[in-house]
């Protein structure tokens, strides 16, 4: 993955002396250095944002996805209706929704971010809540008839038995998740946050040179992401040596 | 009959249940007494399986009433909690936790359900991983265990709970056939402390051995229940004789 992003880059650079301006983002001239300090300097948003919301969207996940495995069929149905709901909603609709309509709704004024990790969370809660059904569901019905012989209740058996079995299965398609939350991150830019991607739009404006910027807005992504993998690789890992050593 | 009505700590009273249009449990009438050891038998699709998971409340019944212990079972989630703290079940399949060690295993039971202290669970998990004797397994995981040992561990899980009644569905039904021998034994031990158990098997060298009493299930209903030496030299019905011609003339 480390050849793959070098090749990438490689291949960016060769082609500078045509028609790049790499001097945009030269670190080694002061305005460069500026630029790209810039640039960087939304890091921590996106990131801060994309943690929160992960955070919030498993959990709702979890809350959604429980009782759509009820015996209950009323419980099963709420369930549903949410995940068909909120799946129909397009994220970026979902955020202008949520930072524009909902104060009128509420009256309640929330700032970018918050509206921003709502939105987001709202959003992937109906994908998580269909992961972790799947998970659950993965787990052979005689783990809770031992649990419940041994005279757990549900919650515990939840709790010790089902969810630590389903979340090492479903650990690939979370770390999934939180990748794809990092790049959604970059729709909440429209109402202003001040993450990566408006970071680079802002720069745009001022520098007008739309390639170099936005290459090194691609590569930003690229990165993160590449740690995300690499992180759910390594959890995996550590998650199975655990069973086995 | 009022001293039986006394001590009778399972009671069936005609119990029927469904699979859809599909009688799984034929006004069932069974009674066990304390510290009685029972073995169904019988082909499969009997209904025996259903039986016993109908004693600690794995299987709901729609007709009838089952009492364990005193307690209806039924829609009431505390009558449950009761029996189920008072009858163990064995898994053909045996059912271990795969991600917890053998002492977890054992021990999430007690910490959970009894509230125990981790010390105490810990010593009486011990306590019983010796009686099964793999006390140097504790801290292995489920798969790393024959599956004689593991079913040995899961015997063990369900005696750290301390019930009066313990549950066996086909303990030995998905073990190598060298393997069988080591779960009888523990199984045959454990009937010599007094508890009651009602077990499912086609074992019949270990029902001869501890059984006071044989259950012979065909269709949903309990056909025959004898004492083990008049139910296999001189059973009444004809479809009991067929069954048993079947298992133990090989």
């Amino acid at each position: 993955m480390n050849r793959l992003l070098l090749v990438f880059l490689a291949f960016a650079l060769s082609a500078c002396s045509a028609n790049w301006g790499w001097y945009v983002v030269n670190p080694q001239t002061k305005a460069g250095w500026t630029n790209l300090t810039f640039l960087l300097s939304g890091l921590k948003y996106t990131v801060l944002l994309s943690l929160t919301a992960i955070l919030i969207s498993i959990a709702l996940g979890l809350l959604v996805a429980l009782p759509g495995l009820s015996t209950r069929p009323w419980l099963r149905r709420a369930s549903r209706i949410y995940v068909e709901l909120i799946r129909a909603v397009p994220i970026l609709v979902m955020i202008l929704w949520v930072y524009y309509g909902l104060p009128q709704l509420t009256g309640l004024t929330i700032g970018v971010f918050w509206a921003g990790v709502i939105a987001l969370a709202l959003s992937d809660s109906a994908f998580e809540a269909e992961i972790f059904r799947a998970g659950i569901q993965s787990i052979a019905r005689g783990q809770y008839e031992a649990a419940y012989s041994v005279s757990l209740n549900y919650i515990d058996t939840m709790r010790y038995v089902i969810l630590p079995q389903a979340i090492r299965r479903i650990l690939p398609a979370l770390g999934n998740q939180l990748a794809y939350m990092l790049k959604m991150s970059s729709l909440v830019s429209v109402i202003g946050m001040q993450e990566l991607t408006r970071k680079a739009n802002e720069l745009v404006v001022t520098e007008y040179r739309p390639l170099e910027i936005y290459t090194v807005l691609v590569l930003e992504y690229l990165v993160l992401i590449l740690i995300v993998s690499g992180g759910v690789r390594w959890l995996e890992r550590r998650m199975q040596t655990d069973e086995r050593s | 009959m009022s001293e039986k009505e006394r001590t009778a700590i399972i009671r069936f009273r005609d119990v029927s249940k469904f699979y859809g249009d599909f009688q799984v449990l034929k006004s069932v009438d069974f009674e066990a007494m304390s510290g009685e050891r029972i073995v169904v038998c019988g082909p499969s699709g009997s209904g025996k399986s259903t039986l016993i998971r109908c004693i600690n409340g794995l299987e709901s019944y729609e007709q009838g009433e089952i009492t364990v212990d005193g307690q209806r079972l039924g829609k009431d989630a505390a009558a449950l909690r009761k029996v189920r703290n008072q009858v163990g079940m064995v898994f053909q399949q045996f059912n271990l936790f795969p991600h917890l060690t053998v002492l977890e295993n054992l021990t999430l039971g007690p910490i959970r359900a009894r509230k125990m202290s981790t010390g105490e669970a810990r010593d009486i998990a011990m306590r019983y991983l010796e009686r099964v004797r793999i006390p140097e397994q504790a801290d292995k995981y489920p798969r790393q265990l024959s599956g004689g040992q593991q079913q040995r561990v899961a015997i063990a899980r369900s005696l750290c709970m301390e019930p009066r009644i313990m549950l066996f569905d086909e303990p030995t039904s998905a073990l190598d056939p060298e393997m069988i021998t080591e779960v009888l034994d523990v199984m045959v031990e454990l009937a010599g402390t007094g508890m009651t158990m009602i077990v499912v098997t086609h074992e019949m060298g270990f029902a001869r051995k501890v059984a006071d009493r044989m259950v012979f299930m065909d269709h949903g209903e309990i056909v025959e229940t004898a004492a083990p030496g008049e139910f296999f030299t001189a059973p009444k019905s004809q479809r009991c004789r067929d069954f048993l011609d079947k298992i133990l003339n090989h």
